[in-house]
């Protein structure tokens, strides 16, 4: 038996399962794309495969046929990365401190800080945005406090800062985890020697600390950008429906709208800027370390 | 005209230090004064625990004084930040930037100081040109021998040309061959630099070697502060006769008018200005074996291990307790093992401790 043969056979459970999971429904969705919405099943299989869905995002056919440009969908995508890129920004703002702080504790202070960190994953994502809306809603108490310091009446629930807020909440573990293990591992003997060599505090920061927990910072930024694009609980709750992401047109075409084909257009392009932004991420590391 | 002397390269006055708290505290430092001259070569040399490596960081800035003072060439510096004080370390771990090149680590302390782009890559070439490091400016210090890491770590020190190189036992990570290279190195450096080095170590023979003058510690306090020659000759605690070399402390009682009375009831000759129970101590070396009955002390040879250059005979004292012998000269013959010996202890070898 041939070295590549065996290797193919002790490769084809990993392979077979990526193919299947992975690699299949991948295909299917890309293929459902390109057809026409059905009737009951969401799906008509028999139509030919068309680009009519990726136009439609873009382009909207007029009363009398001319195709006029349609910015809808294109501004719920512009609002889904922003919300994303602010969510990852106040989340590494937020993770970075408390994970610095986190590795200077004792090992039990250590164990006790990361099982309170976990124990939000115990109850469902729901149920703790739900708890978001009482925090923020107008009679609580928040929202009471903040209109007595301010000279202007302010809404705290129902709109982009709201679902901000909501997801910074939910992703927060995502950044403090990598970084956590970052600085774990992290020498800090390396910052008295950037002390003891002319560095400030910020300066050692800026050019020790930031530096060596990169990986950590950009594993943190990825595992909260890429959920963020696709989250749908939090803008359909905290945004009261008025502050749309693409999580929520995905699921509105999967569900009452019954056009899986446009559905699946709109992860298909989703899926498409997770790929840019990883690869372009990928390629920034790769010169950095070069 | 009358010339000030210049004010010493390091000053610390009445420095105490603890860690932890309430019962919990523990003196690391107990109201340590000294001073070292400029262009020194100072070793702090101790146990594990005496407090070297505290006194070092405390004037480094990585620890604060509880109390006292330190000053840098005249310059109270007790209240400033490691990185507002003229003073660099190379470090026992070296604690070489991962994520830098060998002349990014060098050049770190000078863009710190905001110097020229040039000036920087000039001074860079130099401080690597002086370690022989230059064919590795490019590499990471992941893909350095230790003993390459450990002159990137000088090279990255002396770079801003400090006025004290603080070094905080900087060849316990080398091997032997290597450790005797880079003292040879460390010494040469320091004269060719003209820069005060405080060296700390708990290897006496490194500080022997390498120092002008040698402070020898002892749960946070000096004992002794002298030259090499003087630590070793001359030494004025059991502490530090034990400590430096090897040494045979014989106790007794001592006799008004000079003389010491051995607990085995022997008296030797050696002078002395104190009173009540002492230890005489006489180095290996200063010791000969005569045949019995002739000299101060009896003993039996227990065993001879030929150093090369010497003879190192092992002996037993009739009272116990073994006594160390040296023999300069390893082709003269020596009585075999078993024998009864004598031992010839000239009195200006003995040293009389108090206990």
């Amino acid at each position: 038996m041939s070295v590549a043969f065996r290797r193919l056979c002790l490769l084809s459970p990993a392979l077979l399962v990526i193919l299947l999971l992975v690699g299949v429904p991948l295909c299917l969705m890309a293929w459902v794309s390109l057809l026409d919405k059905g009737g009951s099943a969401g799906v008509d299989w028999s139509s030919a495969p068309s680009a009519a869905n990726y136009v439609r995002l873009v382009w909207e056919e007029d009363f009398d046929g001319t195709m006029i440009l349609n910015t809808g969908y294109l501004l719920i995508f512009l609002r889904s990365v922003a919300l994303a890129a602010v969510t990852t920004v106040l989340s590494l703002a937020l993770g970075l401190p408390v994970a610095l702080w986190m590795a200077s504790l004792s090992r039990t202070g250590r164990d006790v800080m990361l099982l309170l960190i976990t124990i939000p994953f115990w109850t469902n994502l729901l149920v703790r945005n739900y708890a978001w809306l009482i925090i923020l809603r107008e009679d609580g108490w928040v929202s009471q406090f903040v209109n007595m310091l301010s000279p202007w009446p302010v809404q705290l629930l129902y709109n982009d800062a709201a679902v901000a807020i909501g997801l910074t909440y939910s992703f927060l573990p995502f950044t403090i985890l990598p970084l956590y293990t970052v600085f774990e591992k992290f020498d800090w003997r390396l910052l008295e020697a950037a002390h003891d060599l002319g560095a400030t505090r910020r300066r050692a920061l800026r050019r020790v600390v930031l530096p060596i927990a990169t990986p950590g910072i950009v594993a943190g930024a990825l595992l909260v950008f890429i959920p963020c694009l696709g989250a749908f609980v939090t803008p359909a709750l905290l945004g009261g429906g008025k502050t749309l992401m693409l999580g929520n047109i995905i699921q509105m075409q999967f569900g009452a709208s019954r056009n899986w084909p446009f559905g699946a257009t709109l992860a298909v392009v989703l899926l498409a800027i997770m790929l840019v932004v990883m690869t372009a991420m990928a390629l920034w590391r790769n010169r950095r370390t070069a | 005209m009358t010339q000030v002397p210049p004010s010493p390269a390091v000053s610390i006055r009445t420095v105490s230090k603890s860690f932890g708290k309430g019962i919990y505290a523990f003196r690391v430092l107990d109201d340590v004064s000294l001073d070292i001259g400029r262009r020194e070569f100072f070793t702090l040399l101790g146990p594990s625990g005496c407090g070297k490596t505290t006194l070092l960081r405390l004037i480094a800035g990585f620890e604060t004084a509880d109390s006292g003072a330190i000053a840098i060439e005249g310059e109270d510096v007790t209240a400033r930040p490691p990185f507002h004080r003229p003073v660099n370390t190379v470090f026992q771990s070296y604690a070489l930037f991962p994520h830098l090149t060998v002349e990014q680590n060098v050049a770190f302390a000078l863009e710190e100081q905001g110097m020229a782009r040039d000036a920087i890559r000039r001074r860079v070439g130099e401080a690597l040109e002086m370690m022989r490091m230059g064919a590795f400016a490019r590499r990471r210090p992941a893909e350095l021998s230790g003993g390459q890491q450990q002159r990137v770590a000088l090279a990255r020190a002396l770079a801003p040309r400090p006025r004290v190189l603080l070094l905080d036992e900087p060849l316990s990570a080398l091997d032997l061959k290597l450790r005797k290279e880079m003292q040879i190195e460390l010494k040469m450096l320091q004269e060719e630099a003209g820069i005060t080095f405080l060296f700390v170590t708990h290897d006496q023979e490194e500080a022997l070697t390498l120092s002008d003058r040698v402070a020898v510690m002892q749960s946070g306090r000096i004992l002794q502060m002298g030259s090499p020659r003087e630590i070793y000759e001359a030494p004025t605690h059991r502490f530090v006769a034990d400590f430096i070399g090897d040494i045979n402390l014989l106790d007794g009682e001592a006799l008004p008018g000079g003389g010491v009375r051995l607990d085995s009831g022997t008296v030797l000759p050696a002078a002395h200005a104190a009173s009540g129970r002492v230890t005489v101590a006489i180095r290996p070396e200063r010791a000969r074996l005569v045949p019995a009955g002739t000299g101060a002390l009896e003993a039996t040879l227990v065993h001879s291990a030929y150093l090369g250059t010497a003879m190192l005979h092992k002996l037993e004292l009739p009272v116990g307790g073994t006594f160390l012998l040296r023999q300069s000269d390893p082709a003269e013959a020596a009585p075999e093992a078993g024998r009864r010996v004598g031992l010839s202890l000239p009195g200006e070898a003995l040293r009389v401790l108090a206990q």
